[in-house]
């Protein structure tokens, strides 16, 4: 429940509840009974389980129990044919190092802790590959086509255009690491009926999966999610460690809550996935793009596959006549990647931003001005016209705001002591999503409304938004408004993700707003009050303690006329130290155009989230893994490198606020993504500005400074 | 759970005595470190001692030195006026280090003590013959971005992560250890050992000892000084490469210098032979680089950590560059 009691009608409504610690996460229900479960997890990267002793831990003290596929509990989509290969404790095989493959439940964490520890693993151990850049290079490796090959006008035109140029550019594996850890409270009860705790970006979701697997109606489960410490795309499926747990409460008919370690979070709960990127571009010496390729291979893992839109935005970015484009995913034996905020776009962002840059370098013209060039009016791709697009805007006010006029289009030339300054700009673009969700509002007499949706906050702040459109509505005060989400019987929304919650459900919270608005309207007609008159008035004249409604909204037929897209402009102001490679931003103005902004605060406060992990992106994170033993080795906050607050300069967050007048009532679209795709290449394109690098593999640490020509 | 024995004391004596008693004793102070590795299962004491509660947290100035109490917190070393105005080296070097909630418990005894960032160290799955000599080190071909580049031996590459070490190495401080035989002192250049072929040592205190107090001699090298730590980001990251540098300078000659580096070696790393070709020369630019050069002189990389033998020299030109600006 997300109740409002501040006075600033933009202040996040929960905010006082999450700063008084009021606010409960996951993993802070105690229910009666409670045990701890902790993970086994494979110490090999591929093979076979070949012995497995349990006899010490299920001797020590404090133990109830130890699953693994030798007990495990009945879960029928398991027991068929076909679906998942990692099918948790129904397979004796090893498809990535650190899979979990048993867990010890206790009446303490610390002793499930050690029980797990005592627990005897003996493995027939195969040859594996972790290595992504090496199974790109690899002839004989595995390939799959990862998206449809697309093709508008000559396959490879840049490289016949006037000016061109060819670059590959790299990324590491990121971990998405939101500070709350992952896990879920699962109890199962008799009659097969389940309520979970869980840290999700979707409550019907989680519902579904777990339903899927065991075979019991959705209706038995029960899923609750209010607060979730911040997600980034991991929560946004249900991981075997979470079917796990379930199991584990099946079994021995206990409330089980697991919380994985920080460790444990590099390994089995996804990541960014690495990727290998060649851009070609093709010019004319006027500036006018002739020519765009974009190919991409994407890492995913060799037990199931993942793809995302890496190539997406290559197809429509830029007024092109001649753009193809391909993307591959190659398995390696680590375990699967999933969406990480700005999913495959800020992936190929880097790629396309950082190319566009070097282009306009190659035409010695300024890069801004070459963006503005090759603007496109409409979508190319699909041949429509954008919904609403403000960009050349967006660029005027960000290069105001950073001080572009400051830059210098020879790189180094703007030198202080051992220091040198550079600008950089990028572009970043999301779909902008609408999705069905359905929405009960309850008007009040007491002068409240109570909306309720299945939907999630993983951050954003989406009781705050979802306040603000019926507050404007239906003209009551945010603190009167209550809005209750992360619960499964809701009404129902989808997964908060791909940017789209505003949008969606913002939609039916307009339209039950309305429809109330309406009503009131309709009894204060019936009972001979004036129309303006206050619905309290209304409500209490015709004697009813409240009046409901429950909506479904989803998008029409607009979508199919218009081209609909967030946009985010990135300045980044760069200082690079000559002679210890140290990078330090200087200055961030990001700009957001995705339509009317809402909630001025979360917008902003999500536009600042996106760029602090744009400058992680960029300059710091990395997931490092040993090949030879297929084991991460900075699975930790001290190794690996979120930016500190010591590493974030000012940042600017302006918007351009003009309804999109097609893609739904409120004429917002969603802006979680846009925050950081294209960010990693405005920093990358301000270090070559300051220095004449250009580097090509993100993180750019220090090292690569020093060590590049 | 593995059990352990806690015991908390409240002087140095009983504490040695305690801990005399059982090989497998700890001493813990701020902790942040051993539970760290107690949690990863990298060290599994049978019995803790506290000593937090002995009174060793003194800073002091007296005639010729500036003594400092093992357990004076960092943050109690790094921003007292003493230090700040005598020592400016160490409280830049304390203030490097951690984070602000770290420095607040992590005491001077401790920094001294922590252990290897490693992570071979850490991953009790890998092999680490500083965790398990003869168990092999994964840090040679694999990933060593952080490791040594001087003194390494073909047991152990890591380094010694502190950087207040490495300011205290340049400043010629003194280690007061006390054992059941009494007080003795140590140089602290001599404190930290190399890897060598024990690679489980990290330095020279005996397990029968306890680290009582530091003494550091007053000159005017602490003040003309900078410590400059390069790392992957501003705050909280270990050193990729870190320099402590001091100078004395009349004319426009050096008349004294005190160079040590960080992240560079399995203990602060004294730069000795630079010193001495800086000594007497003229405080340029060109000097600096051939300091920097002659430093250089014995590093070898093994890969991934190639790129220090470029940021090490340029570290060392840029304190020293630093540091002569504060003249």
């Amino acid at each position: 429940m997300q109740t409002a009691i501040l006075k600033d009608q933009n202040d996040r409504v929960d905010g006082i509840d999450k700063v008084m610690g009021r606010a409960k996460y996951f993993a802070e229900y105690n229910l009666p009974g409670l045990t701890y479960g902790v993970l086994v997890t494979s110490t090999i990267t591929k093979g076979k389980i070949s012995s497995f002793d349990t006899r010490a831990a299920e001797k020590a003290p404090g133990v109830i129990s130890v699953i693994s596929h030798l007990n495990k509990p009945s879960a029928p989509a398991y027991e068929q044919d076909g679906g998942p290969a990692m099918k948790i404790f129904y397979t004796d095989k090893i498809f990535f190092n650190g899979q979990p493959i048993a867990i010890v439940v206790a009446n303490t964490f610390e002793r499930a802790t050690y029980a797990a520890s005592l627990v005897k693993v003996g493995y027939e151990k195969e040859d594996f590959n972790t290595d992504f850049e090496k199974a790109v290079s690899n002839t004989k490796a595995k390939k799959l086509q990862g998206q449809p090959d697309y093709k508008r006008g000559t396959e490879n035109a840049y490289k016949t255009a006037e000016v061109k140029i060819e670059a590959n550019y790299h990324l590491p594996i990121e971990t998405h690491n939101p500070m709350e850890l992952h896990g879920i409270i699962a109890d199962w009860r008799p009659n097969n009926q389940l309520t979970v705790y869980a840290k999700t970006q979707g409550v019907k979701a989680t519902q579904g999966a777990i339903a899927n697997v065991f075979k019991i109606p959705v209706e038995n489960i029960q899923v609750n999610s209010e607060f979730v410490g911040g997600g980034f795309g991991m929560a946004l499926r249900t991981w075997p460690l979470e079917i796990a747990t379930v199991m584990a409460s099946k079994h021995i008919a206990r409330p089980v809550k697991v919380v994985i370690t920080r460790m444990q979070m590099f390994t089995m709960v996804g990541n960014r996935p690495a990727a290998i990127q060649t851009i070609g571009l093709g010019a004319k010496k006027d500036g006018t793009l002739t020519g765009i390729t974009h190919r991409a291979f994407g890492e995913t893992s060799a037990y199931e596959n993942f793809t995302e839109g890496v190539v997406n935005m290559a197809k429509f970015m830029y007024q092109c006549d001649h753009v193809n484009t391909q993307y591959t995913v190659v398995p390696v034996d680590l375990g699967v990647p999933i969406w990480m905020r700005g999913p495959g776009e800020a992936t190929g962002a880097f790629a396309l931003e950082s190319a566009i840059d070097e282009m306009a370098h190659a035409l010695d013209m300024d890069p801004l001005e070459f963006r503005i060039k090759n603007d496109p009016e409409k979508d190319q791709q699909r041949n429509k016209p954008f919904s609403d697009k403000n960009i050349k805007e967006a660029y005027r006010v960000g290069a105001e705001k950073i001080g572009w006029s400051e830059r210098k289009n020879k790189p180094g030339s703007l030198v202080n002591g051992q220091w040198k300054t550079g600008f950089g700009v990028s572009i970043g673009v999301f779909n902008a999503n609408r999705g069905r969700a359905s929405l009960k509002a309850i008007l009040k007499s007491d002068g409240t409304l109570l909306m309720q949706s299945a939907t999630s906050d993983i951050g954003p702040g989406t009781g705050t938004g979802m306040s603000l459109i019926a507050s404007r509505i239906l003209s009551i005060p945010v603190e009167k408004i209550k809005f209750e989400l992360g619960d499964s019987s809701l009404p129902p929304a989808p997964s908060q993700g791909g940017s789209a919650t505003l949008s969606t459900v913002g939609s039916a919270v307009n339209d039950a707003c309305v429809s109330l608005k309406s009503t009131i309207a309709e009894l204060a007609a019936n009972s001979n009050m004036d129309a303006t008159a206050n619905f309290v008035d209304v409500l209490k004249k015709n004697n009813l303690p409240s009046i409901e409604v429950t909506k479904q909204s989803q998008a029409g037929k607009e979508r199919d006329e218009y081209s609909m897209y967030s946009f985010s402009i990135h300045f980044v102001k760069v200082k690079v130290h000559s002679l210890t490679g140290v990078v330090k931003v200087d200055k961030i103005v990001s700009v957001g155009d995705s339509g009317t902004i809402v909630s001025p605060k979360t917008a902003r406060s999500q536009m600042v989230g996106g760029a602090v992990g744009g400058v992680g992106m960029a300059l710091t994170e990395e997931s490092v893994i040993d090949h030879r033993y297929g084991r991460y080795i900075n699975n930790n906050f001290a190794d690996y490198h979120v930016p500190v607050n010591a590493d974030i300069p000012e940042i600017e967050v302006h918007f351009i606020n003009k309804p999109d007048p097609y893609i739904n009532p409120m004429g917002a679209k969603g802006m979680g993504e846009i925050a950081l795709i294209g960010f990693s290449a405005a920093v990358a394109n301000a270090v070559f500005n300051a220095t004449g690098k250009r580097i090509r593999t993100l993180p750019i640490t220090p090292d690569k400074i020093l060590t590049s020509s | 759970m593995i059990n352990f024995q806690y015991l908390r004391t409240t002087s140095a004596k009983s504490a040695l005595s305690l801990i005399a008693k059982d090989q497998n004793s700890k001493f813990i102070a701020g902790g942040t470190n051993l539970i760290d590795l107690m949690k990863r299962g990298v060290s599994s004491p049978e019995k803790l001692v506290d000593i937090n509660h002995v009174p060793l947290k003194q800073i002091e100035m007296h005639k010729d030195m500036i003594i400092i109490g093992a357990l004076a917190s960092n943050t109690a070393v790094a921003e007292h006026e003493i230090i700040k105005d005598h020592l400016p080296l160490l409280a830049m070097a304390l203030n490097a280090g951690a984070s602000a909630q770290l420095r607040n418990v992590a005491t001077v005894g401790g920094n001294m003590m922590q252990r290897t960032r490693c992570g071979y160290f850490y991953d009790t799955e890998m092999p680490c013959n500083k965790r398990q000599p003869g168990s092999g080190c994964g840090a040679v071909g694999g990933f060593n971005r952080m490791h040594a580049i001087f003194g390494t031996s073909d047991k152990c590459i890591a380094v010694h992560p502190s950087d207040m070490c490495v300011a205290l190495t340049a400043l010629d401080a003194t280690v007061v250890i006390a054992g059941p035989k009494g007080e003795h002192k140590i140089l602290f250049k001599d404190f930290h050992r190399l890897a060598g072929d024990t690679p489980q040592l990290d330095n020279n205190l005996k397990a029968d000892e306890m680290i009582v107090r530091l003494e550091i001699p007053l000159n005017s090298i602490g003040r003309n000084s900078h410590y400059l730590k390069v790392r992957d980001r501003a705050s909280y990251a270990f050193a990729l490469v870190s320099v402590a540098a001091g100078l004395e300078i009349a004319n426009h000659i050096v008349t004294d210098v005190r160079l040590a580096m960080g992240g560079v070696a399995h203990k602060p790393w004294r730069l000795t032979a630079s010193e001495d070709f800086l000594r007497g020369k003229e405080a340029s630019l060109e000097n600096f680089e051939q300091a920097a050069k002659i430093a250089m002189k014995d590093a070898k990389s093994f890969g991934e950590n190639d790129f220090k033998l470029v940021m090490a020299p340029n570290t060392i030109i840029e304190a020293l560059t630093l540091a002569k600006s504060k003249i």
